[in-house]
């Protein structure tokens, strides 16, 4: 069971890093809906114990198929709607965003390291919290750097995933109703995101960002 | 000793006969026939036949190549252990002095493109310097990986046989994740360092594109022998060293052991066929990016493992 939990989250960091060196919006798209497939299994193992089982399968089942399905076809529904053909010319390049993520998970692992942050119940994997908070740093890395709106909300969607991994991970005790609660924020805010991308794209005919600075006058 | 001594000779015969099972593999994909499997052999002996022809511009550092070429992959065959036994030679730390005789004969190589004074065959030295430092941290990442993998505290220290002694099945249970990952990282060196598609093409012949073979251009009868050897036996090497830290052939039982390493080392080179015939050469720019991704990938094997034995747990 373990190994099927750790195999998840090594997923989940080599999506990110991935979605890092990539600078095609397919890539993110593609890699995003695999990393959501590896998050929504992790309740399985972590809920698993003392009763919980019916919760973790239905939260496991929610989260398959909003991080995995919906998200990404929302945002591809969005996409094919938006004239998007030009390359992205972000802040920092792909190789040194690939050499930052790496810096980003010796961080994270050094941080998140066994016995120094303590959750409240021991994880069936040490690699739980570190995996979480590079996650989240990488989410937080890719919402700075890009300048595309479409990778702006792929780098927002793996910062919840990192948020989500640490919930589980700390709040093992928290209502179900809570977790679908947080579940259904995020498919409205991608939703709104969405819409926003294509009203973006009409208005600018193009996705960056920095275009928006011309809404001045 | 003794099968120490059997693999080194056994690494001596065969290595050619790599190149013979990439080109047939490369062949089966095109629908061809192939070139006879001893073609290797046959174009050796008909290039020591012949005399070498030296330019006048060139200097010993050019006649010296080909020579420190050989020599350090030889010396790098010394160290390397196979089917299950150690190496001829091993002492702790000899990863290191493996990764640099690679660089030595790297070097060797480059300061004879140099000599010759072609502007073509300075640009591939510059070119393979530049691909194998790309490829050196992802190399030694994953060794490193590997070892803080299988060895403890308590060890004497770590050499290349005594990773591969380690290398169990027991290991691959415990830490199929690691290995998996410094598995494609070192995969990926192995297509950057032997000079294959995706980062370089053997067969082109357009100086512009070449990479590895613009550099050997001006070499000619027994030196140019010595350097088709020499690649084929850097081929066999890190064929073996990915199959000597990865595979698990530490069975225990003699026989065995070689039986699953050649078929690991033969598995390599139908992969490096396969992915020559169905991949297109990357773009230089793209290069750095496949490399440090490699680099990526063996950056996590190690951070996995730094986690404490959290994967052996």
């Amino acid at each position: 069971m373990t190994h099927v939990l750790e195999g998840a989250l090594v997923g989940v960091i080599l999506t990110t890093l991935a979605m890092l060196g990539s600078m095609r919006w397919q890539v993110g798209l593609r890699a995003m809906a695999v990393q959501g497939f590896m998050i929504g299994l992790v309740p399985l193992f972590l809920l698993g114990e003392d009763g919980g089982f019916t919760r973790a399968v239905v939260l496991a089942a929610f989260s398959i198929t909003a991080k995995a399905f919906v998200y990404p076809w929302l945002l591809l529904r969005a996409l094919r709607q938006t004239p998007l053909r030009e390359e992205e010319t972000p802040l920092i390049g792909a190789s040194p965003s690939l050499l930052s993520g790496v810096a980003i998970l010796a961080l994270a692992f050094w941080i998140g390291r066994a016995g120094h942050l303590e959750p409240p119940q021991p994880l069936p994997s040490p690699l739980v919290l570190p995996v979480a908070l590079f996650t989240m740093l990488a989410g937080l890395f890719i919402i700075c750097t890009r300048n595309r709106a479409l990778s702006q909300v792929v780098g927002y969607l793996v910062l919840e995933n990192g948020v989500y991994l640490v919930g589980l991970a700390i709040a093992q005790e928290s209502p179900l109703l809570i977790e679908m609660g947080s579940l259904l924020d995020v498919l409205f805010a991608v939703l709104v995101m969405g819409v926003a991308i294509f009203h973006i794209g009409r208005t600018f005919d193009s996705i960056e960002v920095d275009q928006l600075s011309t809404l001045k006058d | 000793m003794i099968p120490g001594l059997i693999h080194l000779i056994l690494g001596l015969a065969a290595a050619p006969l790599l190149l013979s099972v990439i080109n047939r593999t490369k062949a089966l994909f095109a629908g061809r026939v192939g070139q006879p499997w001893l073609q290797p052999y046959h174009d050796l002996a008909k290039l020591l036949r012949k005399g070498a022809v030296y330019s006048t511009t060139t200097t010993w550092v050019f006649r010296a190549g080909p020579m420190v070429s050989l020599a350090a992959l030889l010396a790098a065959l010394f160290l390397l252990p196979f089917g299950g036994t150690g190496a001829v030679l091993s002492f702790q730390g000899d990863l290191l002095v493996f990764v640099y005789l690679l660089g030595t004969a790297r070097l060797a190589l480059v300061l004879a493109a140099m000599d010759t004074g072609s502007p073509f065959e300075g640009m591939g030295a510059s070119r393979e310097v530049w691909v194998s430092a790309l490829a050196e941290p992802a190399l030694l990442l994953g060794l490193a990986a590997v070892s803080r993998e299988v060895s403890s505290s308590s060890d004497p220290g770590v050499s290349l046989s005594y990773l591969h002694q380690q290398m169990t099945p027991a290991a691959w249970v415990n830490s199929g994740v690691v290995l998996s990952l410094v598995a494609v990282a070192l995969g990926v060196v192995l297509l950057a360092e032997a000079a294959r598609v995706p980062v370089d093409d053997p067969t082109t012949h357009l100086e512009l594109t070449m990479i590895h073979e613009v550099m050997i251009l001006d070499h000619g009868g027994p030196d140019y022998a010595f350097l088709l050897y020499a690649a084929a036996l850097k081929l066999w090497i890190l064929a073996a060293l990915i199959v000597g830290v990865v595979l698990p052939s530490a069975v225990g039982v003699p026989v065995l052991g070689e039986l699953i390493a050649l078929a690991g080392v033969t598995l390599v080179a139908v992969v490096v066929g396969v992915v020559e015939s169905i991949m297109a050469r990357l773009r230089l720019m793209r290069i750095p990016q496949l490399l440090i991704g490699a680099s990526s990938l063996a950056a996590l094997a190690f951070v996995l493992e730094r986690q404490g034995g959290g994967l052996l747990r």
